[in-house]
């Protein structure tokens, strides 16, 4: 048990040491690098936290995902980084931003140590309610059937920021593809991962999705999966983005959002409730939702990793 | 028996942790990107791998060694993969530091 607390109290140094090197870290790129580490670091805190649902999101979006997001960003604003530092603000200014965000950091800690203990809690009424859903994973449970209405306006969040994304692009650009033509010749080394990880990557990520239904898993985190093997393609220039005018490409995007909101909508009218499943057909009306939202996932993070169009779109 | 297999597991994931130990103090010791690079392929190629061997009597069942081994065979993958691009990058663009 101590060796446990001793590993426990360890990893939470490293955390914070981590996260400091992040807060302090010279260039852009430095920063990136260690935030990924730190994400990573975060989803092992997670695991130890008995919360592996939610360690494995933090290791796919929380470091992979948004790892790849930021490398990107940092590439593109090396040039802008010279410009920046010399207009680093004022000193006075730097100490005031520094004590509100202590400020803000001392309130949350305070908030957190206050909470009563054991805090108030909905978990014995979720897992009494949880046969009723035809799921194992209470998790997926609280997702998809107690607070659906918040994991569908979460899929709606993503299909803006694609929106967000794509919004960036010139007028003339508007309708064609992300990135570069597809190369000639492809990074041999990349293409060779690009070969051999994808038919692994997706076994794995559709058993992510479907083990959800019962185990730690589930849509969101099986979706990052697939995502990640349409990137890892796309990095090694074997296949290129599609152009953003595709009708296929927008249809997969809004997919998981449409499919449970006209599912909620059912609700209403057959169950008796929006978001409210008739009951025995919870499951698989659920599982039917989930296969949406994963392709939605699939499709809608490595289009923000592609980033706005940037050649004329092809007559 | 259960005996030996301990000791077994305590040996194999000695050996791999001790390869774990020398490819950081390689990472952090070695003078070029290169050099670094060679240090840290050890530790994920014979340190994981070590780990691994010691953990199989532990696994379970089948089903959970095969899922220990294919993890090391995915690490061994992206390790592989992550280490020839970044010797490439060096190669190209001469030595960061």
């Amino acid at each position: 048990m101590s060796v446990l607390l001793a590993l426990d109290i360890g990893l939470a140094l490293l955390v914070f040491a981590v996260a400091a090197r992040t807060v302090f870290a010279r260039g852009a790129f430095e920063a990136v690098v260690d935030y990924v580490a730190y994400g990573l670091l975060l989803s092992i805190v997670w695991v130890r936290l008995f919360a592996v649902d939610v360690a494995l999101t933090e290791a796919a979006i929380g470091g992979g995902v948004t790892g790849v997001l930021l490398v990107g960003a940092a590439a593109r604003l090396r040039g802008a980084e010279t410009v920046a530092a010399e207009e680093s603000p004022s000193a006075s200014l730097r100490v005031v931003a520094a004590c509100l965000c202590l400020l803000v950091t001392a309130v949350l800690a305070g908030v957190v140590l206050l909470l009563p203990y054991p805090g108030p809690t909905l978990a014995p009424e979720s897992a009494r309610h949880l046969a009723e859903t035809g799921l194992g994973n209470p998790v997926t449970a609280v997702l998809i059937a107690y607070r659906g209405i918040d994991t569908m306006l979460e899929k709606v969040v993503l299909v803006l920021a694609v929106v967000g994304v794509w919004s960036l692009a010139p007028d003339r650009f508007w309708g064609g593809a992300p990135g570069e033509a597809r190369a000639a010749q492809p990074e041999p080394t990349l293409a060779f991962l690009a070969q051999v990880l994808p038919p692994i990557g997706i076994l794995v990520g559709v058993h992510v999705f479907w083990a959800g239904a019962d185990e730690p898993g589930g849509a969101f985190q099986g979706g990052a999966i697939l995502a990640a093997m349409w990137m890892i393609l796309m990095m090694a220039r074997l296949t290129e983005a599609p152009p953003i005018s595709a009708l296929w490409l927008r249809l997969l995007l809004v997919a998981g959002p449409v499919v449970f909101l006209a599912a909620g909508v059912a609700g209403a009218v057959i169950a008796g409730g929006f978001f409210a499943y008739p009951p025995g057909l919870a499951k698989p009306l659920i599982l039917f939702i989930e296969t949406f939202m994963t392709l939605t996932i699939a499709v809608t993070l490595p289009i923000l990793v592609a980033g706005p169009p940037r050649r004329e779109p092809v007559e | 028996m259960s005996i030996g297999l301990d000791l077994f597991c305590i040996v194999a994931v000695g050996a791999g942790v001790f390869f774990f130990l020398a490819g950081t103090v390689g990472l952090l010791r070695f003078p070029d990107a290169l050099t670094r690079l060679h240090a840290l392929t050890k530790a994920d190629n014979l340190g994981l791998g070590l780990v691994v061997l010691g953990l199989l009597p532990r696994a379970g069942s089948l089903l959970g060694a095969l899922r220990l081994i294919a993890i090391w065979a995915l690490v061994q993958l992206a390790g592989a993969t992550a280490a020839q691009l970044i010797g490439r990058a060096v190669r190209r663009k001469g030595p960061a530091l």
